[in-house]
């Protein structure tokens, strides 16, 4: 059994001994704000927050989580309403199919929470390590930008 | 949107008060007097197929093409608004379900635009028309004297709503082609951006994609993948498997082992066991990725002429020659194929999968399981974008295959990356030889090009054969020879024919049907190395004419549409007034898809570091002509995603084999662009307000390699005809 808050709830979960965060978050919890890429921490589309920090969860085995408070895509949403990065990524309409988009949020919300006013470069450098396929990287910085702007 | 996730059969003929509109006048009647039909909707010519109203106030939109990120759900969506004169927000949209809406093939170069948007219009105001009848008997008012203001039409001091009209109704009727389409001046929707419809859930995480549903009960599956392509299995301990944490089945059938188990990564790491612990007898005939080009050209095939105008002698001319490759490269899917299959208690499997042809997939599913293809129904449902033919129909087909064993609990496959990566259909590796003879003016008197290229379609298309599975079976299902594609659209010789007006112009294909590795339809097809190839060699032309790439292609180019974007980029760019800098260069291209879609140049300016041959992309601009505009900052998202996606191509990508595999299996062994190697992207459309529709999710990718290379080559001499564009290769050009 591992203990941990998810998107601030205390939850319990059973999983099997090598289970990563990854396959506990969707497979156990159904967290759709979650998306297996790669296995390998190359692409970035399952990355998670753990205690208010970036985490590739698919290389995170679930167990280390255990008394810590992990953020997913849901757990960034306002009233039930998207946060400001989240509405930012709906104006800039900063997707095409949308399977980054989660990991993308998170990682950019780590860097919005370290750097309230990252400069366009400082924005690139952060978001390096998630990779998008249908070409919308200009966007995701537009839309980051957006929300700098925002908060 | 959700409503399609459900696993639970809809009825919406059960709905009371839906107004269906079918089978009532044999449609043969009707043609005889009706006007030529859009032909998705000649083809699907009910109209309760498209558009189903309800006596809630709710309007459903079905179509048969499918949302890939490219925006066409939300398209159709407008204009169904606009004909029905309906708020957006009263739709519900669903798409790609076999069982609920209209047949409109694969979901593929650039047809949507040009196939189901004028269909979605004619239902839309046919439907429209039938309502305006209705209220005109039921207000006793003139039709002509009737308008509508979402939903609710008046005239003569009375209203009735459609909702109300179709309380009670069971209508039945097929598509004239009469009704008249709306005025443009009643647009609400179209040429408007509206926000795609699919961005809020994928941005808030609600459950979209298919990777995101799970089914009470489900099981998760994987295929122990041989390894090697032509593996054949002789010995497997599947009790030790069976044995294996989380493992509830194995499933064998010839060379095919498929794993059921408790989780995803469980069922991965059985798969990979029984992978690494069986005997193959695994072949070594593959002709590694530096041999094919020369084993493309030993092959024997036939010369196909596409083009033959003119003569092709040269006496008295300055002859040109070169040559331009272009490796396999990947679909390259953020995140691997996945599908749901379940066998339900009343004999129906329903598969959710994120394919481009629901339709195909359904065949092909029944013929693979040994059902009849009315007992599987197809729910299309979002992916990661496929650029073309991925894994997604291997996934489906797999999943149902599992699903059949699984007991009647859903299945849910996803391949690992590794697996993608290695067994996807690639985009052909393709060769093009180039000749041309200039006169004493420079001017390009005599024009050829030679297409050498594997196949660009291996789609089910309803065979079960052309699964990835089917070669392991037993017995094997032996894969059809595949065929080239011809006019209008081609396949190998995809903007294979320039449109620029040569005097003497010969074009060919030499089309190989082998496969040494899999392949198929990759976005663009052969659109990609074709357009490199005309374009780089045009390029390439100009400096040896001393001529300006820009005005040089004037001279060839008639169609005043392309002309515009070309000097449209040309502008933007800034072409006249640019000023040359140590180790940079610049370029430009123009292409219009398939020589009938939209048209688009690009222009760009690029960096070369001579130290170790890196190039550095530092700004891009792309002026294109879609047509009349849909959803201008749709279109705009599509043509700077086609750049960014080619850039990646051009300067990174090449699937690596040796003689026996494909050595490609991750990120890092086939890299793609990241964001610090994105320049920035400045896109301008031009609208053409009453022309038609035209497809641009794959106008913009095959200008930039040739762009790329006349940059290189201006900013250190380097020629580069060789895709990618890799420091190592551009360093050696030096």
């Amino acid at each position: 059994m591992i203990n941990f808050k998810l998107n601030e709830k205390e939850v319990s979960v059973e999983a099997h001994e090598n289970a990563s965060l990854l396959s506990v978050l969707t497979e156990k919890l159904h967290m759709a704000g979650v998306k297996y890429g790669c296995g390998k921490s190359q692409c970035g589309a399952c990355m998670v927050m753990v205690d208010g920090d970036k985490v590739i969860s698919c290389a995170t085995p679930a167990k280390s989580v255990s008394g810590r408070s992990v953020t997913t895509l849901e757990g960034l949403l306002e009233n039930g309403k998207p946060n400001a990065l989240q509405q930012a990524f709906i104006e800039e309409q900063a997707a095409q199919c949308g399977y980054c988009t989660s990991g993308m949020i998170i990682t950019a919300q780590t860097i919005l929470d370290n750097n309230p006013n990252p400069t366009d470069a400082e924005i690139r450098a952060g978001m390096n390590g998630n990779l998008c396929r249908c070409g919308t990287q200009n966007r995701v910085v537009k839309a980051i930008l957006r929300a700098a702007k925002e908060l | 949107m959700n409503e399609h996730l459900k696993f639970t059969r809809r009825n919406f003929l059960a709905t009371s008060g839906a107004l269906s509109l079918s089978f009532a006048i044999p449609s043969a009647v009707l043609s005889q007097s009706a006007k030529k039909l859009p032909r998705n909707l000649e083809l699907n010519n009910n109209l309760d197929s498209w558009i189903r109203i309800s006596s809630d106030g709710k309007v459903t939109l079905l179509i048969g093409k499918v949302e890939l990120g490219q925006g066409t759900v939300t398209s159709a969506g407008q204009i169904a608004a606009d004909e029905l004169q309906i708020d957006f927000n009263r739709l519900n949209i669903i798409s790609g379900d076999t069982f609920e809406g209209p047949d409109e093939g694969t979901t593929a170069g650039s047809g949507s635009a040009p196939g189901c948007l004028p269909a979605v219009h004619q239902a839309a105001a046919e439907v429209r028309h039938i309502l305006f009848k209705m209220a005109s008997e039921k207000l006793n008012v003139d039709i002509k004297a009737l308008s509508v203001s979402d939903g609710i039409i008046s005239g003569g001091g009375k209203s009735i709503s459609y909702w109300d009209l179709v309380e009670g109704l069971d209508l039945s009727l097929e598509a004239t082609g009469e009704a008249e389409l709306i005025s443009p001046s009643l647009h609400r929707y179209i040429g408007k951006s509206v926000p795609r419809v699919d961005i809020p859930a994928k941005v808030t995480g609600q459950p979209i994609f298919v990777q995101e549903i799970f089914p009470e009960g489900v099981v998760y599956g994987a295929i122990a993948r041989p390894p090697t392509y032509d593996a054949k299995l002789i010995s497997v301990d599947l009790d030790a498997a069976e044995k294996l944490p989380g493992v509830i089945k194995i499933v064998r059938n010839g060379s095919l082992l498929g794993v059921i188990a408790e989780s995803q990564e469980q069922a991965w790491a059985a798969a990979k066991h029984l992978t690494n612990n069986s005997n193959w007898e695994v072949k070594k005939s593959l002709p590694t990725h530096d041999g094919i080009y020369k084993w493309m050209e030993n092959y024997k095939s036939e010369e196909k002429i596409l083009v033959e105008e003119g003569s092709q002698d040269s006496s008295n001319l300055k002859v040109l020659e070169a040559t331009y490759y272009r490796p396999y490269q990947m679909h390259g899917s953020i995140g691997p194929s996945a599908a749901i299959a379940h066998l339900g208690s009343d004999g129906i499997m329903t598969v959710h999968t994120h394919t481009q042809q629901p339709f195909g997939d359904a065949s092909a599913v029944a013929e693979f399981i040994g059902m009849d293809k009315e007992k599987v129904r197809v729910i299309h449902t979002h992916g990661s974008g496929c650029y073309g033919h991925n894994m997604a129909d291997d996934a489906a087909i797999d999943a149902a295959w599992l699903a059949s064993h699984s007991d009647g609990a859903p299945l849910k496959l996803q391949y690992s990356r590794e697996e993608e990566h290695r067994f996807e259909p690639y985009g052909s590796a393709m060769m093009i030889k180039t000749k041309a003879g200039l006169d004493s003016k420079g001017d390009i008197t005599v024009w050829n090009n030679e297409i050498w290229s594997t196949p660009h379609s291996t789609r089910p298309s309803g065979q079960a054969r052309r699964a990835l599975s089917a070669r392991y079976i037993d017995p094997p299902m032996e894969m059809d020879e595949p065929k080239d594609g011809g006019p209008p659209n081609y396949a190998a010789a995809r903007n294979g024919i320039p449109l620029y007006e040569f005097t003497n112009k010969r074009v060919s294909t030499h089309f190989v049907p082998a496969m040494p590795l899999r392949v198929s339809a990759h976005r663009g097809l052969g659109a990609y190395a074709n357009g490199f190839a005309i374009e780089a060699f045009i390029n390439e032309l100009a400096v040896e004419a001393n001529a300006d790439p820009v005005e040089y292609r004037l001279r060839y180019l008639k169609d005043p549409r392309a002309r515009d974007v070309l000097t449209k980029t040309a502008e933007m760019f800034g072409w006249d007034d640019w000023k040359p800098e140590k180790n940079k260069g610049r370029g430009i291209a123009f292409a219009q898809y398939k020589n009938l879609q939209a048209y688009c140049a690009v222009a760009l300016e690029a960096q070369v570091t001579r130290r170790n041959g890196k190039v550095r992309v530092t700004r891009i601009v792309s002026a294109a002509d879609c047509g009349h505009l849909v959803s201008p900052d749709n279109c705009v998202n599509q043509i700077e995603g086609g750049i960014i996606q080619s850039l990646s191509w051009s300067l990174k990508e090449e699937v690596k084999f040796d003689d026996t595999a494909v050595l490609s299996s991750d990120w890092a062994s086939y890299p793609i662009l990241t964001f610090t190697e994105t320049p920035p992207i400045e896109v301008e459309l031009i609208n053409r307000p009453g022309e038609r529709y035209l497809g641009m999710a794959e106008a913009s990718q095959q200008q930039v390699a040739p762009a790329l290379a006349a940059a290189i080559f201006e900013a250190c001499g380097a020629r580069l005809r060789q895709l990618p564009f890799t420091p190592e290769r551009v360093k050696a050009a030096i």
